[in-house]
């Protein structure tokens, strides 16, 4: 990740102010930086959407396709993710600069991803065994300011609130064979549930205390992180620590309470707002980036 | 396509336009605060972002530095749901390689490289959606980019795609009507004195006609020229009215 240089002075400065709950730039410990999310800023996509936490831009494109079932799961789609850490974040991920943190976090969404619970993929398959609906999942950092998995996390569940999957039509042609056909309509589509999609909430561990949403300056004074995905339940998919440092058991509970507080404070306001801009239609106002 | 035509008989084309209009273009301009100067250019459906980096310390190999001048280093890449199949990677396919070389070659012949001796400065272009043009829609959206970084330019670096369909030049091709068999040229013009730094065409044509095109595509890029200019000075006055308050 690109990574800035704190010294000592700067370091004691930000450590001493988490300890009486005060952040550089005025927050709590446990509050986020101001947010933005738009959908529907790709018109090519079956779903998209912009997310702004801060200075870390991520834009999110999902992509519909008829493909093959997994062999060992017949009667459900998938989701494919791929993260393209661009060179515009910082000129470090130019060329293949970005692959190795792209790798990194594409594998953490599919463990993110990877339960019954999180999306009913069994609403993704047209007919078992042969062909179901492959969900790409792409993501794109624009700039990158700390918390990429929170910024990421809230990306994709907007994108798929906004996915619109075509109605497909199954018909047996001449010879026995399935034939499918997809519905003219741009209106007669399928919706993905995503109320169950979990949220990946970072905290950072400063000093005694941990911190969510942290900048890039107050990673680079944190010892270790714990992310923790989390669904509007309060349940917890998928856990993992990050970082050089060490953490011992009690901070990982704490932490754990409190990232599943977090976790779960997030998502009804952004499905709020996600219907609140669904419902303003064709009136709504697309600013994406010329805003 | 068969059944699709390019330039109706009343002069319509595909998507209602005439033969010398251009699309839509909308601009903006710092829209990272992190790079050093950045744009955000739509024309029709494309989009493109361009983000500059520099003049900075050569990065990586010392010995490429040179000694007179500034190394111009340009990335081009495409957003995997850029285009309407799903591109696996998106960049570092031969494409992508030649369109950046197109990109050096053409901002080395506009920026002022011989101010910043032993540096480089770096262009990184991404493609958000791609319906035609994906060349002449980066070499706007970048020239916005470097001029937000402060980097000097002799002048504005416009480009346009033309094509030539019934003896008529059509101005600002899109997607659909590059793929129609349709001979098509990049141009990319500095518009106050004219000069041309990058003209590119593979396909064939009457060399009678290339005049035409070439005076065709020059007026286009005119027609650019003034709209970059009108988004950078709105952008200063945006600028100089939030710095007062």
């Amino acid at each position: 990740m690109a990574t800035v240089q704190v010294s000592e002075a700067e370091k004691v400065y930000i450590l001493h102010g988490i300890r009486d709950d005060l952040r550089v730039d005025g927050r709590g410990c446990e509050d986020y930086r101001h947010m933005e999310v738009e959908t529907d800023v790709v018109s090519n996509t079956d779903g998209s959407a912009k997310v702004t936490l801060g200075h870390t831009a991520v834009l999110v494109g999902i992509k519909a396709e008829i493909g093959k079932p997994r062999p060992l799961i017949p009667n459900e789609g998938y989701l494919e993710f791929f993260v393209d850490c661009s060179a515009n974040a910082t000129p470090e991920f130019e060329g293949r600069g970005g692959e190795e943190l792209g790798t990194e976090l594409s594998n953490i969404l599919y463990k993110v991803f990877n339960n019954e619970h999180s999306l009913d993929l069994r609403s993704l398959c047209i007919s078992p065994g042969e062909h179901c609906w492959v969900l790409y999942v792409d993501v794109l950092l624009l700039q990158c300011d700390g918390n990429l998995y929170d910024a990421i996390s809230i990306a994709i569940k907007a994108a798929l609130f906004n996915t619109k999957i075509p109605r497909v039509h199954i018909s047996s042609d001449d010879e026995g064979g399935k034939e499918i056909e997809l519905s003219d309509d741009p209106y007669d589509c399928m919706r993905v549930d995503v109320e169950n999609v979990p949220c990946i909430v970072t905290l950072c561990k400063i000093g005694h205390r941990h911190v969510v949403d942290a900048t890039l300056q107050e990673k680079a004074c944190s010892v270790a992180s714990l992310i923790i995905s989390v669904t509007h339940k309060g349940v917890i998919t998928c856990t993992r620590k990050v970082g050089r440092g060490s953490l011992d058991p009690e901070s990982i509970c704490e932490m754990t309470e409190a990232g599943r507080r977090v976790g779960k404070a997030l998502h009804s306001p952004l499905i709020k707002l996600l219907q609140q801009e669904e419902s303003l239609g064709k009136k709504r106002q697309k600013v994406g980036f010329l805003g | 396509m068969a059944g699709l035509e390019l330039l109706t008989d009343q002069g319509y084309r595909l998507d209602g336009r005439k033969a010398t209009e251009l699309r839509k273009v909308q601009a903006r301009m710092g829209v990272f605060a992190q790079a050093d100067g950045s744009a955000y250019l739509e024309q029709g459906n494309t989009k493109a972002l361009a983000v500059v980096y520099g003049p900075h310390e050569m990065r990586g190999s010392r010995s490429r530095a040179l000694h007179d001048r500034a190394v111009i280093n340009c990335q081009y890449s495409m957003a995997t749901f850029s285009t309407a199949e799903r591109k696996r990677r998106p960049h570092g396919d031969r494409k992508s390689t030649e369109m950046s070389l197109h990109l050096k070659q053409t901002f080395e012949a506009a920026v002022m490289t011989q101010l910043f001796p032993r540096s480089q400065i770096d262009i990184y272009v991404k493609i958000l959606q791609s319906d035609g043009g994906n060349y002449s829609v980066c070499v706007n959206a970048a020239t916005l980019a470097v001029i937000d970084a402060g980097i000097p330019m002799r002048d504005y670096v416009c480009a346009c795609t033309v094509g030539f369909v019934d003896e008529t030049p059509l101005a600002d091709l899109c997607h659909a009507e590059e793929g129609g068999g349709v001979s098509s040229l990049a141009l990319a013009l500095l518009p106050r004195g004219g000069q041309i730094a990058l003209v590119q065409m593979d396909a064939r044509l009457h060399q009678d006609h290339l005049e035409t095109l070439i005076e065709a595509a020059m007026t286009a890029c005119k027609g650019v020229s003034k709209v970059l200019d009108g988004v950078v000075r709105q952008h200063l006055h945006e600028a100089s009215v939030h710095s007062r308050e």
